[in-house]
């Protein structure tokens, strides 16, 4: 379970994030709606520990700590860009195997072994060996899933997963989304698409734009 | 052809210290070049600064006023270098300014994205520099590196100038002695050949390098 206690985070004189507070329980799905400039996005960025909070305490587990600094211990956050970000210069398997062979320090053969699992279990299985520019869109995103997936977070978040989407693709990774939680992953997911959200929530959280 | 088979052996051995400056500038400016390139990308002030001064000398100034002030001029101060070894050091710093430049080129071209995309996966900023950011960097500045690598080639002949023998004094010498230009015109044609070898190199890694984008 995440705890969000009084998350402030301030840019030059601008309070983006005032006194937010959250929980999100073990294999559930929680959405952040809102209009664009709300904050969203930041807030998502204190979660992974890419953006410091200027004040307030995140929990996990029942233990404090904190996303900016705590690159070591196991409570890994998973981020699903909202531009993906793969690797471009590393083949699809690659882009997956990457961290768990030298973060994790897993041998290449299991590696690869539970990436290829989880690219099958995506539909990517025939995908390992190409570059992600020979991907689409939706296959990009479910191979920045499946490398997300890899290192065993503890939470995934996603940011805009939806933006680049058509429709069809919209309800794929809505069904991967719903999937996952039913494996018993827990997941944020940062959204203005407002009937997406609903129909994967089992919380939601609206913010709002502070003057 | 005759006098052509006469004169090749000496200007073979001038190509030998062409092609040892040649190398020897490469093996150790292009790394060096890649570390000074990240080191103008630190938050450390002080080391930018430093390093800011040291590139605008280096690309200020001719090569071959840098090579005379090392070989005549460093020696008042106490610091002499045998020719060879003066010729290196004021190649190698000479290039390393021009790679450093072309590098940090090549880092400012990769999104923040990568960074934190690595970030988030828990990769050190060392394995995010190995793994995703030099070879992004390395596609992206070859054709620039292969401009200077070209560049090199020829200009390796500027240590002429502290009395070392490169192929185009080799080439100078015969053509004092036997007075005919024909010597140049071999000097010419192995310079060719030194150049096309190097070109062909570099379009082979820009094709191993095209397997992505």
């Amino acid at each position: 379970m995440l705890e969000l206690k009084g998350i402030t985070k301030k840019f030059g004189g601008k309070t983006i994030l005032d006194d937010v507070n959250l929980t999100v329980e073990d294999g559930k799905i929680l959405t952040i709606v809102g209009p664009s400039g709300a904050g969203k996005t930041t807030l998502l960025r204190c979660i992974s520990g890419l953006a410091e909070v200027d004040s307030g305490e995140f929990i996990l587990d029942g233990q404090t700590f904190d996303p900016a600094t705590n690159r070591d211990n196991d409570s890994v956050i998973g981020v699903v860009f909202q531009d993906y970000q793969l690797f471009p210069n590393l083949t699809v398997l690659q882009n997956v195997t990457l961290a768990p062979t030298m973060v994790l320090k897993q041998a290449t053969s299991d590696a690869k072994k539970e990436a290829k699992r989880l690219l099958d279990q995506l539909n990517l299985g025939d995908k390992a060996d190409l570059y992600p520019y020979e991907l689409s869109g939706g296959q990009k995103q479910r191979v920045a899933i499946v490398r997300a997936l890899a290192m065993h977070p503890k939470l995934l978040c996603y940011d805009e997963p939806t933006s680049a989407l058509d429709p069809d693709l919209r309800r794929e990774v809505q069904q991967i989304i719903v999937k996952l939680r039913d494996e018993g992953i827990t997941q944020i997911v940062v959204t203005h698409d407002i009937p997406f959200a609903e129909a994967i929530a089992d919380q939601m959280m609206r913010v709002e734009p502070k003057d | 052809m005759h006098y052509f088979s006469e004169i090749l052996p000496s200007l073979i051995s001038g190509t030998g210290m062409t092609l040892s400056i040649f190398f020897w500038t490469i093996i150790v400016s292009v790394p060096l070049g890649i570390l000074v390139g990240l080191g103008m990308k630190t938050r450390f002030k002080p080391l930018t600064w430093l390093i800011d001064i040291y590139v605008w000398l280096m690309r200020g100034t001719p090569l071959l006023l840098q090579l005379i002030f090392v070989f005549y001029g460093l020696p008042i101060i106490g610091i002499v270098f045998q020719r060879y070894d003066a010729a290196l050091f004021a190649f190698i710093l000479n290039y390393t300014a021009y790679f450093a430049e072309i590098f940090r080129g090549g880092l400012q071209a990769i999104p923040v994205g990568q960074y934190e995309s690595a970030r988030v996966l828990r990769l050190t900023r060392w394995q995010t520099l190995r793994k995703i950011v030099i070879p992004q960097v390395v596609k992206i500045v070859l054709p620039s590196i292969g401009n200077e690598v070209i560049n090199l080639v020829k200009d390796s002949s500027l240590v002429y100038v502290i009395g070392l023998g490169d192929l185009l004094r080799a080439g100078n010498v015969a053509m004092a002695r036997d007075v005919t230009i024909a010597p140049m015109l071999l000097v010419g044609i192995i310079y060719l050949l030194l150049t096309a070898v190097c070109t062909l190199i570099l379009h082979r890694l820009e094709k191993h390098y095209s397997a992505w984008r």
